[in-house]
């Protein structure tokens, strides 16, 4: 058995971060100009590490897969950004962010990582402040703070709906600087089909100039990912079209071991499904959860008359409707994580209290807020969101539709949990280096942070943290030591024979010329990994997703039609069967996770470990660790599963309670 | 130089001279309304705007505003039709597009031709035989402007054709008046609406002062 | 909410091989779609009949589909992002059009945007201008607490919404001139009004605009097309703010 080593410096949690910065080793300036670093990826992991590492002196080639970096998909974060700043005077404190994140992350998060982020999470607000990052203010012109879920304070920093956008803006500028200085080379419409490896540490790239539809060969000292999460093997999710989990696997054939798979988040506040022609879901920030009010009737007859489209929402009386999450958790209320809310709109809708004719969505109700502020306040808070869903949906939220009672009631809108973000991810140490030499991941790439289940607005905090705070320092403690090694020759063997197997790979692709579509079998994919490997898990389910998987796989190597030869330039077909084809091994890869998992935790729900109030019930004793899956030479083969065990200082693990 | 080789510059240019041939013509179309008051005081001012030194430097500087205006306005031109040589097959404005701002070449050529007209109607007749010491046939002949109003402005056809011009030029300033504030940068979000409104407002007064005119002179000939 | 009608359209779409090859609109009759799918997913229902037929589907940009990545283009029925105001590409959906309507998509136009493949340009001028000095130049970890400059509401607001863009090019499609000015000038403006970005403001409109003036973009008329059709109804009163700061450090000089 493999072993693995974390890397956790000595000295109690508060120290760790402090003490590895005062030991490790450095890159002095003179020789950083020496070494070339591939950054893969421009998100906020991405951009920020590429920025900072140049900035430092590091010679850096990035690559995006969009026109261009400021595409990426961390663009559509809506909410905001974490961080211990206590600018509210409300008890804030790094240990309180930590704790917060640990318990949020459902007790399967490594302590000394999650520290080292809450440490570093005021850094970022500065940071972003000082490259012109526009967050909101008070009128007295300082920052302003929202609350979110999971958390008893207002620590969440926001530039109006569009955070995620404005903060990725901000490392994009900081790019940008880099790119005018050349110390960063940008290629983009580019993806990163294969790793290559001298001697066993990673030492360049296989690249496909998606143009031209040819492979290119990149050489440096080290290799990042930064290439986000793998959302889409569910086919519908909220992440873009483009997200792929293809680098990611190609790092996991190269021997890098993929962690917690299984911990995928389900957001709860996501357009409902409307119809099989759909591409993907949309996403309403969860700030809305501040405002408004999660509910689904009563009583059955109405839901069932709901279904039937033969009264609407704003026809129920305030009596009548049931406030399931402010009833299931008095303290939190409808401000209690994202897995706990999804789980909770799941089991009102598998009880038929769905309230649309799929039967699968809940009402989101702003009419007591627009009661209590005025519409005008409610509209300035969340107006682009009410069009946002005006448009997509024809209904506008916050319309006044009917009074009962004395009472007025306003257009709800509905909503239902969808895929969103992935807490799995390629495991590293805590310098962020894969099990792979010379191989780092970082942002949702990597699984570190967020244990189980990751909060609201601790994403960009942690893609920021990664890039901007923590990469920077650690790669250099495995970059001190080879600062004589020579740049490597792109055109050596290593190099030709990794780009005649990824020709060769992609020949095979479209020489099969079966009868179906990518998009076909992905949406299969799709629907048994919802169906079987979703919000809720059972052994049988799994074991059933196993083998529907792995005839999915032959049929994908069988059946599948790639229209247009090798020889053509641009081929958009031939690149999305070769995302499909890394996505049905991650889905084997979810679904072994959960399996082998026997407990519930986070965003992993097993229905025969459950309390009898229907909550997440963790076995402690037995799963305490993080799930490494080691890839074991071919596809074929089951990966072995290797367990980091979790050791926990500074926090006494305990069951997770948002009741009180 | 900035003002040259920048897109910026260009379009300063284009503005200042623009506004410089707006004044112009608030104070033309001032002395012209005397004329339907007092043609002596009328062709005091004539007479004061002769083949004089200050004059004649008055009509360089404004002929120079006009050769400025319009040359900048073909480069401008030029350069805009080079950044999109392949064209749409459709392409339809959303409401908030005027007509006026997607014309204003062709409208300026207009009132350019109308200008020729003008130039031979009037001060071909007026201060060019005064700069060229042209002996007057009878006394009055290129100083009595009242009367060469009344005489010119007798024919229907041509009345109608001068109040074309002027509403051609009334649509040129309805755009250009607020765009040239635009472009070089005295506007904002706050100042938009009224600049708008005042563009409207003068243009109109200038419209119709010298409408006015040329319905006076053709009332008074008849 | 879902519906069960559907409804039948006709594409009229530019098709073109390559960047260099001679491009030409194809009539694709009768596509079959449903008034709750967005235009995208109909552009894939689409390309998933001519999958099955063994033709080349069609390439268009797009990647968020919940409009703010800018990624999506197209030119639909003479308007960028379609006639929706207010909107992307990606938030078009299909009640917005009749049924058996034929709707014609074309790639945006413009010098500085060639077409790399059908609908697809490429708009890496736009990085280009950014890389003139759309920036504060500040390396990470020096920062001073957040709060220590308060900044205005007013501003901050007014630099949020500058800073709303999303780099399309909605602008220069839209703009009969092909002018990048409202591009530019949000991100002039972002910084001009931050005194973040104020210590470079010299520096940046001058390199910015020359950037932008050497990459072949048109000049701009202030017809306002480019607010009209902006997806994020960026203000021209950007445009102004810019000229102003070019102006003034012009004469700075």
């Amino acid at each position: 058995m493999a072993e693995i080593n974390s890397k956790i410096p000595e000295g109690p949690v508060a120290e760790k971060w402090t003490n590895y910065k005062a030991h490790q080793k450095l890159v002095n300036p003179a020789n950083k100009r020496k070494l070339d670093i591939i950054v893969v990826g421009t998100g906020l992991a991405g951009a920020s590490a590429a920025s900072t590492l140049a900035e430092m002196g590091f010679n850096i080639l990035n690559f995006c897969i969009q026109d261009s970096p400021r595409r990426a998909h961390s663009i559509a974060a809506q909410g905001g950004i974490n961080a211990a700043k206590n600018y509210q005077n409300d008890g804030d404190s790094v240990y309180r962010l930590f704790y917060d994140t640990v318990k949020g992350g459902d007790y399967r998060a490594r302590e000394a990582n999650v520290y080292r982020l809450a440490e570093v999470s005021a850094n970022i607000i500065d940071q972003c402040v000082a490259q012109g990052v526009p967050f909101a203010r008070e009128y007295g012109g300082l920052l302003a703070n929202r609350s979110f879920g999971g958390a008893q304070v207002s620590r969440t920093f926001y530039a109006k709906g569009q955070t995620g956008q404005q903060l990725l803006l901000g490392a994009y500028s900081s790019l940008n600087r880099q790119i005018k200085a050349g110390k960063v080379k940008s290629f983009n419409r580019y993806e990163m089909h294969d790793i290559v490896m001298i001697d066993g540490r990673a030492r360049g790239i296989i690249a496909k100039n998606l143009v031209t539809g040819k492979f290119e060969r990149f050489a440096a000292h080290a290799v990042v990912l930064a290439t986000g999460g793998y959302g889409n093997t569910y086919f519908l999710s909220t992440n873009a079209m483009g997200c792929n989990c293809s680098a990611a696997i190609a790092a996991f054939r190269k021997g890098a071991y993929m962690a917690n798979p299984s911990y995928v988040q389900i957001h709860p506040t996501c357009i409902p499904v409307h119809g099989d022609k759909q591409s993907k879901l949309t996403l309403m920030s969860e700030s809305l959860r501040n405002d408004g009010r999660i509910w689904v009737p009563k009583n059955i007859e109405d839901a069932k008359k709901l279904q039937r489209g033969e009264i609407k929402g704003s026809d129920i009386p305030e009596e009548n409707r049931d406030y399931y999450l402010e009833r299931r958790y008095p303290a939190f209320g409808n401000l209690v994580p994202r897995d706990v809310a999804s789980r909770a709109a799941k089991e009102r809708c598998d009880h038929g209290f769905g309230v649309n004719n799929t039967g699968l969505a809940v009402f989101l109700d702003f009419s007591e807020a627009i009661n209590r502020l005025g519409i005008d306040v409610v509209r300035q808070r969340y107006g682009n969101l009410f069009d946002m869903y005006e448009e997509i949906t024809d209904v506008n939220p916050g319309q006044f539709a009917k009074e009962i009672n004395g009472v007025k009631y306003y257009n709800p809108m509905m909503i239902f949990p969808a895929i969103h973000y992935t807490m799995g991810g390629l495991w590293v140490d805590y310098e962020l280096q894969t099990s792979v030499k010379g191989l780092f991941a970082i942002g949702e790439c990597n699984f570190s942070d967020h244990g189980a289940n990751r909060l609201g607005a601790s994403a960009l905090m942690q893609g920021l943290a990664d890039g901007y705070f923590v990469l920077p320092y650690t790669i250099q403690n495995y970059l001190s030591d080879q600062i004589t090694v020579p740049r490597f020759d792109p055109n050596s063997k290593e190099f030709m024979d990794a780009q005649a197997k990824c020709e060769k790979e992609q020949e095979a692709l479209i020489k099969i010329k079966g009868k179906r579509s990518v998009d076909s079998i992905h949406k299969e994919l799709g629907h048994i990994m919802w169906e079987y490997v979703g919000m809720g898990r059972t052994k049988e389910s799994l074991e059933t997703a196993l083998k529907k998987l792995k005839e999915l796989r032959q049929e994908f190597e069988k059946n599948l039609f790639v229209p247009g030869t090798v020889e053509e330039g641009m081929n958009v077909e031939l690149d999305k069967a070769f995302h499909l084809r890394d996505f049905i091994i991650m889905g084997e890869l979810i679904a072994r996770d959960a399996l082998s998992r026997n407990e519930s935790c986070g965003g992993h729900f097993r229905e025969e470990y459950q309390t009898e109030e229907g909550e997440a019930k963790r076995d402690d004793e037995n799963y305490f660790y993080v799930g490494c899956w080691n890839y074991q030479g071919n596809d074929e083969k089951e990966p072995e599963l290797i367990k980091e065990p979790l050791t926990y200082e500074a926090i006494k693990v305990q069951t997770r309670n948002y009741k009180s | 130089m900035w003002l040259i080789d920048s897109s910026i510059g260009r379009k300063v240019i284009m503005s200042v001279t623009g506004l410089f041939l707006v004044l112009f013509l608030i104070f033309h179309m001032s002395m012209n309304v005397t004329a339907i008051f007092s043609g002596e005081t009328y062709n005091d001012i004539c007479g004061f705007l002769g083949a004089n030194w200050y004059a004649l430097a008055g009509t360089m500087v404004l002929a120079a505003g006009v050769v400025l205006h319009i040359v900048f306005a073909f480069i401008l031109s030029y350069r805009n039709y080079k950044a999109r040589p392949i064209g749409y097959s459709t392409q339809k404005n959303q409401k908030e597009v005027e007509l006026a701002s997607q014309n204003m070449l062709v409208l300026g050529l207009i009132i350019l031709l109308g200008l020729g007209l003008h130039l031979s109607h009037f001060w071909a007749k007026m201060q060019l035989p005064e700069i060229l010491g042209t002996t007057p046939a009878y006394e009055g002949e290129f100083t009595n402007g009242a009367e060469l109003i009344k005489i010119t402005f007798s024919n229907l056809g041509i009345c109608v054709g001068y109040i074309a011009w002027f509403f051609v030029i009334w649509f040129h300033l309805t755009h250009g008046i607020w765009s040239a504030f635009q472009s070089t940068g005295l506007d904002n979000k706050v100042w938009f609406p009224r600049l708008k409104m005042c563009a409207n407002i003068l243009s109109t007064i200038i419209f119709l002062g010298f409408t006015a005119v040329v319905v006076a002179g053709y009332l008074q000939s008849n | 909410m879902a519906t069960d009608n559907t409804m039948k359209v006709n594409l009229k779409v530019w098709r073109q091989a390559d960047s260099k090859a001679k491009g030409e609109f194809k009539l694709y009759e009768n596509v079959e779609t449903t008034p709750d799918t967005s235009f995208l997913e109909t552009l894939d229902i689409l390309n998933e009949t001519l999958v099955e037929k063994g033709e080349e589907p069609i390439v268009f940009d797009h990647d968020c589909r919940e409009g703010i990545c800018g990624m999506c283009s197209l030119f639909i029925n003479g308007h960028p992002h379609g006639p929706a105001q207010g909107a992307t590409t990606c938030q078009l959906y299909m009640r917005r059009f009749k049924d058996g309507e034929t709707i014609t998509v074309e790639p945006w136009r413009s010098a500085a945007f060639p077409v790399i493949k059908d609908l697809m340009v490429n708009r890496n001028a736009f990085d280009q201008i950014q890389q003139a000095g759309g920036y504060v130049s500040f390396n990470c970890g020096g920062a001073q607490d957040a709060n220590a400059i308060p900044i205005s509401k007013v501003d901050a607001d007014e630099a949020m919404d500058s800073a709303t863009c999303i780099g399309c090019g909605a602008c220069v499609a839209a703009c009969k001139n092909g002018s990048a000015m409202l591009f530019v000038s949000a991100k002039v403006s972002q910084f001009a009004l931050l005194p973040q970005g104020r210590v470079e403001a010299v520096k940046r409109v001058k390199s910015m605009v020359a950037k932008m003036d050497e990459l072949g973009f048109g000049n701009c008329t202030n017809t306002r097309a480019c607010e009209a059709e902006c997806p994020k109804c960026i203000s021209i009163s950007n445009i102004a703010r810019m000229n102003r700061e070019f102006i003034c450090a012009k004469f700075k000089d």
